[in-house]
């Protein structure tokens, strides 16, 4: 288990710089100049020597592999360096972002959770009946629908019937409770109606193949009362690889919040994103998609070692 | 509730035509695929089907809501957003199969290809799709538009649909490498190899055949994620751009601007795209309990 | 009235203090004006920005030393310059500055200040970044006899030199700030203006808050602002709409409008101008069949300008037909004028018949081309797809590509591109600022059609030295009368700009330009 543990930690180094060189690569294939954006997008007359020195300002003027050092060497002492755009520290551009996204994560999530676990129950226990299509129907549409579409639709919503629409400035939760879940809920449901899909699915699925596995059928031959059987052995069983797909998707709700971020006009980690990909401001792009790759390989080694200490039926080479 | 003969059972198996043993199976299944065949009938024969051309400008219709000349309204040019959505069936199928098709195709080949060599070739291809795993879907997809640019084929970007299709290629290679791998251990291969067969022989005969049931199902799944990925994209203005009819872009672009005033612009696409990845998945679902009920994607 | 430039250039102007333009109503003090920006700006230093987002939130921080007098746009009145007078020779600009300015750190403001921030923008010292350099290159000399006078000495004479000192992006900078650190406006904000600066959250807003000390006595009224940063359109108007924000000053499509007037009409007023913006669409000379000025006329010919006008209008912020200034304007051509310009009569189906017989002409059949449009949903989308629809009906077919602006820009700089949509937007209505984008490639860093014409270059800097309006105006028909008939570069559509304002807003003046008059001096909140 600890040389498993120590082996996969080691593989996550050669993983992150290979994210690290790709990413670094493929800015610098991106066509687009942030310096000709930020001085010519608005039209009217731009010196050449602006130009000339914006881009030495930016170090833009340094070769690549100069460039490459240097992040990677800031990187190694914690420096991700400041943003071409706004010249402020990446860290600080991220840190003010992250809180509101990780809340719409976090939201989201026990927002689908607790959907999924009573249905995914419920339509396992009573396969193939009426309430099981009904809610197989619901999950495999939430995985048809576009969560900015439903958020747009939301939106229309509430601004025809009520003339309202939720604040547009983020006031941290324990500042403002109200402010803040009246501004936040509305996307925590449009990206949490796909996520609930997922886990309602997965929990479906593995409750049904818990439910056949021998020992239950032995507690159940043993005259256990049914709901004992259920509650003790079988949804505690199947919580296991639903608390994987949840712990995945929790790293693909950040890249689903990029498009939501934008109908919702919430200042977040996607929005930024977006922006700064669309700035070609190369410093904060790779930061942020290290941390999003940081973040998921994370989740992806906890996981994996949950299952192994939870699950002594999984040896490790 | 067919009437069938008390020893049926034992008798082996009539070879049934597929499709109808499908059917039976899987009515949902059935129902999602007869969906698509529709889908993509009206896509062929758009030209026929669709009240009016999707190209045309009305500069007397701007915006007009919902009527009997216009199903379901007209957008900021004028144009019929009925004959824009079933023009748009053609987009979205296309994209679709062929982003699922290349990302299956390539995941596919890599994953075999992994699974066959092993060694020093499998370790460095599984870390280049461990690095290619960890860029989220969309993060990757728009950093691959960006890259390319455009590249129009027949109003389709072929560009965009690599873009599409890259994310999917890690998690096919995936999935594919470890079926791949339970059949490689098996000793009819080695003996193969000791006999000296060619390796794309072995490859081609032995094991291709054996990882076409996760392909499929993971092909029929992608192509719905590709639609939504490409309206995604669309609507971060990196995907179809106009005039071309698509879903993706009815909701983004302009439609932005008048979404609140003309919503009949943003709701039928959204329901498109909804119905036909639902009908993907529908079918995709059934198919795989139909090949393999215990394969998940 | 003669409001021209030139005019006033021989005319010692003296404009009082506290003069705010007529209102109805006594000004209320207090509130907090809420307002939406689509964009953000990208740093703090005025003299290295570009961009409208940078304007609406920071201007209310600083001056300058002129500005427009709101309600008589293009007339220019004194922002920090009390009077001033303009030598008969027309090289030398004396101004005498207002007594008691401050700036927020309570230090006073002085001709040093003046002149420190001019030097900055004619000859930044190394690192900073002037972007409006070449409009003071006539500039020979700056002195300051005493604290409150500075005498600019140029060169050569220029018609457009009052306005360049009225530039919304000449804010007044303190010379003892610039003297420790060059780069001091970068990252700080400290001016003279009605509102200090409070804070700027990252991707969300800015705020500001009234100066106590402001040299315009009782002003601002409000007590501050903020500015929202909303990128989504669709966002923006929602907000609008609830009242989340009272204003938005970049403009609305016609269609927004319409929705907030249908929504929330008797909560709001309803703003409008002819915008110093057109889209024009601009050949790459060097590529072929482009190199030939009678291609390039066929498809100026090909677009019905008027009817496109009026229909696109109901969707896009275009609505003006007009030559290379701004229609309205007093330098610019008058509509009896302009229908005899190539690409501007009133008979399509006569304009579209000599398109097609000059392309036979020039041998070219069959014409195919890839059309460059920026990603950008208003107004570029609907009038690229109109522009692609009008070559459609004389048989030439163009390809739609709309990369994002980046790659947009990056194609237009380095002639990747054959036939494009380019935009030619400015502050002030200034023939020296809007024929650049027509002035030879090699003399114009804004020019993308990649072709030399003295002829043109000649005519520019004839009318940019000549004082006498008459005599300029002529010089700019000629200019004018060439361009159209070479078609290097042509105007589609002019912008038309839409302002809709919750009612309680008082004291804000519309203008054509999205970069003016957004100080909030003068803005006060009825409620």
């Amino acid at each position: 288990m600890l040389r498993y543990t120590f082996h996969r930690l080691l593989l996550m180094i050669p993983t992150l710089l290979g994210v690290a060189v790709l990413v670094f690569v493929l800015l610098r294939m991106m066509p687009g100049d942030i310096v000709e954006l930020r001085l010519l997008m608005d039209g009217g007359q731009v010196s050449p020597e602006a130009l000339a020195t914006e881009r030495v300002r930016l170090g833009l003027d340094k070769p690549f592999w100069l460039q490459f050092y240097d992040w990677i060497t800031g990187i190694m002492v914690g420096d991700f360096g400041t943003s071409m755009w706004t010249g402020r520290p990446v860290i600080e551009e991220i840190g003010s972002r992250l809180g509101l996204s990780l809340q719409v994560a976090v939201m989201a999530t026990i927002l689908a959770v607790s959907i999924a676990i009573p249905l995914g129950t419920i339509s396992a226990l009573y396969k193939d009946s009426w309430i099981d299509h009904v809610v197989r129907i619901f999950a495999i549409a939430g995985l048809a629908v576009p969560s900015f579409w439903l958020g747009m639709v939301i939106i229309l919503l509430l601004l025809y019937n009520f003339q309202w629409i939720p604040p547009l400035t983020y006031v941290p939760i324990w500042e403002d409770p109200i402010h803040n879940l009246s501004q936040l809920i509305w996307p925590a449901i449009a990206v949490g109606y796909r996520y609930s899909a997922v886990a309602t699915r997965m929990t479906r699925s593995t409750l049904l193949e818990v439910l056949q596995e021998d020992y239950i059928r032995t507690a159940r031959a043993k005259g256990v009362y049914e709901r004992l059987v259920i509650s003790r052995h079988a949804v505690r069983n199947a919580l296991l690889p639903v608390v994987t797909v949840i712990g995945l998707e929790f790293a693909f709700l950040i890249g689903g919040l990029v498009v939501t971020e934008q109908v919702f006009n919430l200042n977040g980690i996607g929005k930024l994103f977006v922006e700064t990909v669309t700035r070609n401001d190369y410093t904060m792009v790779q930061a942020l998609v290290m941390l999003v790759a940081a973040f998921f390989i994370t989740v992806n080694f906890v996981v994996d070692l949950l299952y192994a200490a939870l699950d002594p039926r999984i040896r490790y080479r | 509730m067919t009437m069938v003969s008390p020893d049926a059972a034992f008798r082996p198996r009539q070879p049934r035509h597929p499709v109808i043993e499908f059917a039976r199976a899987q009515p949902t299944g059935m129902a999602g695929l007869a969906f698509i065949v529709i889908l993509f009938v009206a896509g062929v024969f758009a030209d026929f089907v669709a009240p009016y051309d999707p190209l045309t400008l009305d500069y007397g219709a701007m915006l007009a809501p919902p009527s009997w000349e216009h199903w379901m309204g007209t957008d900021a040019f004028g144009r019929d957003v009925f004959s824009r959505i079933i023009y748009g069936a053609r987009t979205a199928l296309a994209v679709g199969f062929l982003a699922s098709l290349f990302g299956s195709g390539i995941g596919a080949a890599i994953g075999v290809v992994s699974a066959y060599f092993g060694g020093r070739i499998d370790m460095a291809i599984e870390r280049f799709m461990d690095i290619l795993l960890s860029f989220p879907i969309i993060v990757l997809a728009l950093a691959v538009v960006a890259v390319l640019g455009k590249f129009p084929v027949g109003g389709l970007d072929l560009n965009l649909i690599v873009a599409i299709a890259i994310p999917m290629i890690p998690k096919v290679a995936r999935v594919v490498r470890s079926a791949a791998l339970a059949i490689r251990g098996l000793p009819y291969i080695d003996a193969a190899r000791a006999a000296g067969y060619h390796h794309s022989r072995i490859i081609f005969r032995h094991i291709a055949p054996n990882v076409v049931a996760p392909f499929l199902i993971m092909f029929t799944a992608f192509i719905a994620q590709a639609i939504l990925l490409e309206a995604s994209l669309s609507f971060l203005g990196l995907g179809v751009t106009e005039p071309t009819p698509a879903w993706g872009l009815m909701l983004s672009g302009t439609s932005q601007e008048f979404y609140s005033q003309a919503p009949w612009m943003i709701l039928f696409p959204g329901v498109a795209i909804s119905l036909a990845v639902f009908a993907f998945n529908l079918f995709g679902d059934a198919l795989r309990d139909y090949l393999d009920p215990r394969f998940k994607v | 009235m003669k409001r021209t430039l030139g005019f006033l250039a021989f005319t010692a102007a003296i404009v009082g203090v506290g003069f705010g333009g007529a209102e109805a109503q006594t000004p209320k003090r207090g509130g907090i004006l809420k307002f939406a920006v689509s964009a953000e700006p990208p740093n703090y230093d005025c003299h290295g920005a570009t961009s409208f987002a940078f304007i609406h939130p920071v201007r209310p921080h600083y001056n300058t030393l002129l500005k427009f007098d709101e309600p008589s746009y293009p007339k220019v009145k004194g922002d920090l310059a009390q009077s001033w007078t303009v030598s008969p020779d027309g090289l030398t600009y004396t101004f005498k500055l207002k007594p008691n300015i401050k700036f927020h750190d309570g230090s006073a403001m002085t001709s040093a200040d003046v002149k420190a921030t001019y030097e900055r923008i004619a000859n930044p010292p190394t690192g900073v970044v002037s972007i409006r350099k070449a409009a003071y290159e006539d500039i020979a000399a700056i002195e300051t006899p005493d604290p409150q006078t500075v005498v600019f000495k140029l060169k050569a004479r220029n018609a457009s030199m009052l306005t360049n000192f009225a530039s919304p992006w000449d804010c007044i900078y303190s010379g003892a700030k610039l003297k420790d650190d060059p780069k001091f406006p970068e990252k700080n904000v400290m001016g003279t203006g009605p509102f200090k600066f409070v804070e700027h959250a990252a991707g969300s807003h800015w705020v500001g808050e009234r100066f106590a000390d402001y040299f315009e006595k009782g002003k601002p009224y409000l007590d501050g602002y903020r500015a929202i940063f909303i990128r989504n359109t669709a966002a923006r108007v929602n907000a609008l709409q609830a009242g989340e924000v009272l204003a938005e000053f970049r403009g609305h499509s016609p269609a927004d409008q319409a929705k907030l007037v249908s929504a929330v009409g008797d909560k709001v007023n309803v703003h409008e101008s002819p915008w110093i913006c057109s889209l024009v669409v601009t050949f790459n000379a060097e590529k072929k069949p482009f190199d030939d000025a009678r291609v390039r006329r066929a498809l100026s010919l090909a677009i019905d300008r008027w009817q496109g006008a009026q229909a696109l209008s109901k969707i896009a912020l275009v609505r003006h037909v007009g030559g290379l200034l701004r229609p309205g304007f007093d330098l610019a051509t008058s509509p009896a004028d302009l229908v005899k310009l190539p690409g501007y009569g009133k008979d399509i189906n006569k304009a579209r018949a000599e398109a097609k017989k000059l392309l036979a002409e020039a041998g070219v059949k069959d014409l195919k081309f890839k059309f460059l449009n920026r990603n950008v949903p208003m107004p570029y989308t609907p009038v690229g797809v109109f522009v692609i629809d009008q070559w459609r009906q004389i048989g030439v077919i163009a390809e739609h590509e709309q990369p994002e602006t980046k790659a947009y820009i990056g194609n237009l700089r380095s002639g990747n591109y054959e036939v494009g949509l380019d935009f030619n937007c400015d502050a002030v209505d200034d023939p020296n600022l809007q024929l650049l984008k027509y002035i030879s490639a090699d003399k114009s860093s804004i020019n993308y059609g990649r072709y030399n014409d003295r002829k043109l270059d000649e005519l520019y800097e004839k009318q940019k030295r000549e004082l006498d309006p008459k005599k300029r105006s002529a010089l700019l028909r000629d200019f004018e009368k060439h361009a159209l008939t070479e078609a290097y570069t042509f105007p589609t559509i002019w912008w038309h700009r839409i302002i809709v304002n919750w009612k309680q807003i008082k004291g804000w003046h519309m203008s054509p330009s999205h970069y003016l008059n957004q100080d909030l001096q003068d803005v006060w909140l009825d409620q």
